[in-house]
């Protein structure tokens, strides 16, 4: 391996990684806020404890999201110097503004929530975590634009050997990037959806808590069934950009290789990548895949042949990533409607094997947005910033193959360690359930 | 005023409130294992931080994207020249953020002494490598057309571990002042008598690094040319003195104060004499990353700069606001009754 091939694989490892808590970040916050604005509004203590419960969860993930955060901001530089130099006048603006409008609000405000219960009024107390869930779907917003800007590169102009920005206004309107922060959030949402259902599905079937685990339940229930289909229906456009304008991620996406109009999608597929074409391709429907492409059965879809060989992404992983990621949300959808229909029914907690499912499903859409990281990223091989500078041009040139293998390695234990002991402290407060803590707790005169 | 020198004290800012602010976190840390005599004390110095050490690190990440934003070439060479200095204060920094969330949440005497040990390391650590590598940019990287001929190593030379001693006791005070302020009682006392017995070896380090800078940099260039700059480093030394006078005189908040002057004129002292160097090549001038040639379009910068003089005080007010909340000392009390604690 070089130091090219090293870089990408640390990339890959420290982006998994932070990306293991991101998308619950977003989601619980959003939850957790929703619990405790409820408990303000009602002044019911037992929202105050889903506030308290979900909550400290929320917490366990929040720091390895935050720390692991700071390696991202890091790595461009140390690794990716060349890109950095390159794109820096453009693609830092991004990255800056982050850091300054949504980066200070949730870090400043999340120590107001956790150390606030008694030195703020209840109202204000219920606003800094909502100022948390703002900022950290804002700091979403403005990376996926910086992504959105590697994926549809926009506003900008190649000059002093470099691309300088033209049009900021095109770089934060950028639909590429837009459709990407929508898809992306709302696959946020479906895992702490999920999250809450496996773990409010576990204590159910202990008959734990239940009146405590049933709202929680339900809530989650009600918001993953809407992040569902919006994540649905995002990436549905999603797909008609990605055509419009990556034509070989998509065409990899659906290992396609002849161009050719009212194209059909096969159900079946095995793509032989060294022969340039399909080994098996049955269960057809015609014109489908022109539709998902261009939302008409008669569109043009390119084929990979259409591309020169060292300009094409790797077909196999890019197709299997999105198969996967698409038959898993399918299903999750599924689960959410069931999740939000069965509650209404009064034998749903003997129902013990959709119980059961739902447990088991919480690891689900951790395993689908990782999946649609991998189609977003090794989709757009072999470029970084797509159409404009390859991957391989972009590494520092520095940096030797010891430094970059040792941090590898270094990233590895560190990074598995903590994620470790992360997954072990949320398993163990998970396992525990709710206290009967009453720190924050309306005096029932405020209430009434 | 061009954006480039707008943006240049920007840069100079960025980097000196993220000392100031960090600097006292750190400094509460790598000293925790001195100052706190049992498991309440060592939580009484991680919940002092607590509700701010996260909104201070993020300092630490605007100077660097707006490094990145303003100077792009000098974020990619400045990052992966000190390719490895920058790793151990990347891992100093994620352990010590876990640390602080992880130590509590289980009971175990070995877990917790883990933690807190964990926590001296990682909170040490950035306080010697910031030093070692602003001494080292002040000093200038042998870098020429060729790229950078150096390592780890070799920023590890002596007025590079200077500066790194300086910062590690510009934050022992700072962190020690802290605490001072913001516990009570015996363990508020004692680090009052810490901070006060720390500032002489800070004094001489600080003396020794004025004196190693006419040696070791181009620094003085720029105050003998324009010497009513000398200023800055008069600042900065008075205000180093004023800590000690504060602190004979018994007033723990006036001399935090104090320190929170010098950490910002030291690091402007530093800055001042760089300009208009970002980083200076030490092999050869024509090589130096300077604010003309390492910045961005002037395009970019107009919007940059619009973005940060409004955020830039709407931050600076909610973080104020916040600082006003917790302007109290933290108590046992305050641990017994807030189980989201640390």
């Amino acid at each position: 391996m070089d130091v090219l091939a090293l870089s990408r694989l640390q990339f890959a490892v420290t982006t998994m990684f932070h990306f293991i808590f991101v998308p619950l970040t977003l989601g619980l916050s959003v939850l957790t806020a929703w619990f405790e604005t409820k408990y303000v509004r009602t002044g019911d203590a037992t929202y105050l404890r889903m506030t308290k419960f979900w909550g400290k969860l929320f917490l366990i993930n929040f720091a390895l999201g935050v720390v692991t955060g700071i390696t991202q901001e890091f790595q461009f530089g140390m690794n990716w110097a060349e890109y950095s130099r390159y794109v820096g006048d453009i693609f830092g603006a991004p990255l800056a503004i982050e850091a300054t409008a949504a980066f200070f609000l949730e870090s400043v405000f999340i120590g107001v929530w956790i150390f606030g219960w008694d030195k703020i009024s209840k109202r204000a107390h219920a606003v800094t975590i909502w100022l948390v869930a703002f900022g950290t779907n804002l700091s979403a917003l403005w990376i996926l634009l910086a992504n959105g800007w590697m994926q549809k590169p926009v506003g900008f102009v190649l000059r002093n050997g470099r691309a300088e920005m033209n049009d900021f206004l095109a770089l934060v309107t950028n639909p590429y990037g837009w459709i990407k922060f929508l898809h992306t959030v709302t696959s946020g949402y479906m895992v702490a959806a999920f999250f809450v259902m496996g773990i409010a599905a576990w204590h159910l079937l202990r008959k734990n808590e239940i009146d405590f685990f049933t709202r929680s339940f339900k809530t989650a229930a009600m918001f993953g069934l809407l992040a569902g289909l919006a994540v649905g229906a995002t990436g549905d456009f999603h797909a008609v950009e990605i055509a419009k304008v990556q034509p070989t991620k998509f065409a990899a996406m659906e290992s396609v290789w002849e161009t050719r109009t009212n194209a059909p999608m096969h159900l079946l597929l095995v793509p032989d990548e060294a022969n340039e074409r399909n080994a098996v391709a049955t269960a057809s429907i015609p014109g489908m895949l022109s539709f998902m492409a261009f939302h008409d059965i008669n569109g043009e879809v390119k084929g990979l042949k259409e591309f020169p060989k060292e300009e094409r992404p790797p077909v196999l992983p890019v197709f299997l990533s999105f198969r996967l990621m698409v038959a898993l949300g399918t299903l999750m959808i599924g689960l959410s409607l069931l999740a939000v229909i069965m509650p209404r029914w009064k034998h749903f907690l003997d129902f013990k094997l959709f119980l059961w499912i739902m447990v088991a499903a919480l690891p689900l859409p951790y395993i689908t947005v990782q999946l649609g990281w991998l189609v977003a990223e090794l989709g757009r091989q072999p470029w970084v910033v797509y159409g404009v500078l390859k991957t391989a041009d972009g590494v520092s040139k520095s940096v030797s193959l010891l430094q970059v293998g040792g941090s590898l390695v270094g990233f590895t234990l560190l990074y598995g360690l903590l994620g470790a002991i992360d997954i072990y402290l949320l398993a163990k407060y998970a396992k525990k359930g709710p206290d009967n803590d009453t720190t924050g707790m309306i005096p029932v005169k405020e209430v009434a | 005023m061009e954006l480039q020198i707008t943006w240049f004290v920007l840069w100079a800012v960025l980097w000196a409130v993220y000392f100031m602010l960090d600097g006292f976190v750190l400094g509460t840390g790598f000293l925790s294992g001195i100052l706190a005599k049992n498991d309440t004390e060592k939580r009484l110095l991680i919940n002092s931080v607590g509700p701010v050490w996260d909104g201070n690190e993020v300092w630490l990440i605007t100077a660097g994207g707006a490094t990145f934003a303003a100077f792009p070439t000098t974020y990619a060479l400045m990052f992966s020249y000190m390719y490895t200095a920058l790793l151990l204060l990347l891992f100093s920094l994620i352990v010590r953020g876990v640390s602080f969330e992880f130590r509590g949440k289980i009971e175990g005497l070995a877990w917790k002494q883990g933690w807190d040990r964990a926590i001296m390391i990682s909170s040490f650590l950035p306080a010697l490598l910031f030093g070692v590598a602003f001494g080292n940019i002040f000093k200038g990287l042998p870098m020429d057309a060729s790229g950078h001929h150096g390592g780890l190593l070799s920023l590890l030379n002596p007025y590079g571990i200077l500066t790194g001693l300086l910062f590690v006791c510009l934050f022992a005070v700072h962190g020690a002042l802290y605490t001072s302020v913001k516990t009570v009682g015996d363990l508020s006392k004692r680090a009052f008598e810490l901070a006060k017995m720390l500032w002489i070896p800070l004094l001489l380090v600080a003396l020794l690094f004025l004196g190693a800078t006419a040696y070791s940099t181009k620094l003085y260039d720029n105050y003998l040319a324009a010497p009513y700059l000398f200023l800055i480093p008069a600042i900065a030394v008075l205000a180093l003195v004023a800590v000690q006078a504060y602190i004979i005189a018994n007033k723990p908040l006036k001399a935090f104060a104090a320190s929170c002057v010098t950490i910002l004129f030291v690091v402007f002292t530093g800055v001042t004499g760089l300009f208009p160097n970002l980083i200076p090549s030490s092999l050869d001038p024509a090589h130096s990353l300077t604010i003309y040639n390492s910045s961005s379009s002037q395009y970019t910068l107009v919007i940059m700069t619009v973005v940060a003089f409004i955020f830039v005080p709407i931050v600076i007010a909610y973080k104020v606001w916040v600082y006003r909340i917790f302007r109290a000392p933290v108590t046992e009390r305050d641990l017994l009754e807030n189980p989201e604690a640390y």
